[in-house]
């Protein structure tokens, strides 16, 4: 049986009258690459927030590994995000901040002190990693959409963490970056062994990257199952996103 | 003429409801950045201090601001020598215009103008700047990388500014009375030496400690309704220009009512 990393039980999120998650339950396994899939507003984003405690949750229980995130200490959830890796919509690089800076950034933060040769060396292998070792001295504003979220995975990749959070890694972007973008989480996935959740509506990534899928309708868990349980379902929903 | 006559109820309700609930408004913002003082104080007491953010910060607001009041320095020095002599000199006692000049850039002129200058110049830069940090999600990217955004982003800009402030007052206090030096000139001939001697013979420390006193507490005004109006801005990229916009009315409205607090204050003593 697959070691479970993010346990989520009946978890309710409102904001004011308007109730986004209903009782979601979902598992994350280890090694395992999780689509979360359903149209704008169901509350994927706002799911992948309340692990690691950006939002807080109404009632429920999200357990990652042996921490609940809603009886966490501050010590605790510094705990728990030091094995997740967020990779945000936007990239979220710090716009004031060279790549460099942007990558020292989550180095300097950790327990462990890293001497300015290792933290050199570590930016150079995670830029191989994106494949972009050229934009190491350029600012935010100088790089492209796709070229922001290879960064913003770098910032990421770059504390090895063990469960990724992607939040659409592909949203915004052209065919070709996207399916950069896809092959990338894969990559990741295989070179790190990482598991993630990615949430997302863009079936070409769900095909490319997806072990298992998971489809939010109206703020509960509407389908789960494989890539190909989901494209030969004949739910007339499930097809509008497939067809 | 009866059509001019305000009449017409609901645009006189509607009026006061408006002017009724900017009051509201603005004191609930107060209140906000009260309680946000206190989180923001615990972080100061409770976690390491970011060195180097802070000095970043206040060579920014020192850059920034420089300039703008440099000029505004000089040209209320020039207007306030040129506006004062006539009386003087009906009076004859335009001896007097030196050190009149003098106490009031630096009991007033001089802190109030650059706590204005830099309520727009810094506090808005500061609500523009967290208010896109936090629309483009880089706040929360902050946050899951185990950093507290108080304490790297908001202790050190209104320590920043709270420090800086004083330094550029009394920096806008040396050239507003240089700004006087150069009124003086235009109709007198007056050495450098001479105008500083009756300028300062006025002047005692009393005049320039509750000037600076209330200088540190306009520092804090502005960076703390700066930074809560940039962290708490909305989702939206609308609220960047929002969050700006009402950091500046916000702290410059706040500057009037610590002044007037501050000249009672100075008052009773």
């Amino acid at each position: 049986m697959k070691n479970v990393l993010i346990d989520i039980k009946d978890v309710t999120k409102s904001f004011g009258t308007q109730d986004i998650l209903k009782g979601v339950t979902l598992q994350l396994f280890e090694n395992e690459n999780l689509v979360i899939l359903g149209k704008s507003g169901t509350g994927k984003s706002v799911l992948i927030k309340c692990i690691v405690n950006l939002l807080q949750l109404d009632s429920g229980c999200i357990k990652v590994e042996d921490y609940e995130i809603a009886n966490s200490s501050d010590e605790d959830l510094i705990e728990v995000r030091k094995k997740i890796g967020f990779l945000f919509q936007g990239a979220a690089l710090y716009d004031s901040m060279t790549v460099r800076e942007n990558l020292t950034f989550p180095l300097t933060r950790l327990d462990k002190k890293f001497s300015n040769e290792e933290i050199t060396q570590k930016i150079e292998k995670v830029l191989e990693d994106v494949s972009l070792p050229e934009a190491i001295d350029k600012m935010p504003s100088e790089l492209s959409g796709g070229m922001k979220k290879r960064i913003g995975l770098a910032r990421t990749l770059i504390v090895n963490p063990k469960i990724l959070l992607y939040d659409e890694p592909t949203t915004g972007l052209d065919p070709i970056t996207s399916d950069e973008i896809s092959q990338l989480i894969n990559e990741t996935k295989n070179k790190f062994k990482t598991s993630s959740i990615i949430i997302t509506h863009d079936i070409k990534c769900v095909q490319t990257v997806a072990d298992r899928i998971i489809m939010l309708k109206d703020g509960v868990v509407y389908k789960e199952g494989t890539l190909s349980e989901f494209e030969n379902d004949d739910d007339s929903y499930i097809q509008s996103f497939f067809n | 003429m009866s059509y001019l006559k305000p009449n017409n109820s609901f645009i006189t309700n509607s009026f006061m409801n408006d002017i009724k609930q900017k009051f509201i408004d603005f004191f609930i913002d107060v209140a906000n950045v009260m309680y946000y003082l206190k989180s923001v104080m615990k972080n100061i007491f409770h976690s390491s201090f970011e060195k180097s953010e802070f000095l970043k910060q206040c060579y920014q607001i020192g850059n920034k601001s420089v300039g703008l009041i440099s000029i505004t320095g000089i040209i209320i020095g020039l207007v306030l020598t040129i506006q004062s002599r006539p009386p003087l000199v009906e009076f004859g006692a335009v001896a007097m215009l030196p050190g009149m000049v003098a106490i009031s850039i630096i009991r007033e002129m001089g802190p109030v103008i650059t706590a204005l200058i830099c309520a727009g110049k810094i506090g808005s830069s500061m609500g523009a700047e967290l208010g896109s940090m936090r629309v483009t999600e880089q706040i929360d990217a902050m946050e899951v990388s185990n950093t507290n955004p108080i304490n790297f982003l908001i202790v050190p800009r209104v320590i920043a500014a709270t420090v800086m402030i004083p330094i550029l007052t009394l920096y806008a206090d040396v050239i507003g009375i240089f700004g006087s030096w150069l009124g003086v000139n235009i109709k007198d001939d007056v050495s450098f030496t001479l105008f500083m001697h009756q300028a300062f013979d006025s002047v005692e420390f009393i005049d320039l400690l509750p000037a600076l006193i209330k200088s540190f507490f306009f520092g804090a005004v502005i960076g703390l309704v700066g930074c809560y109006k940039g962290f708490n801005a909305g989702r939206g990229t609308e609220s960047v220009g929002v969050a700006a916009n009402s950091a500046v009315v916000t702290a410059s409205l706040l500057l009037i009512i610590v002044d007037l607090i501050a000249v009672q204050i100075t008052d009773l003593l």
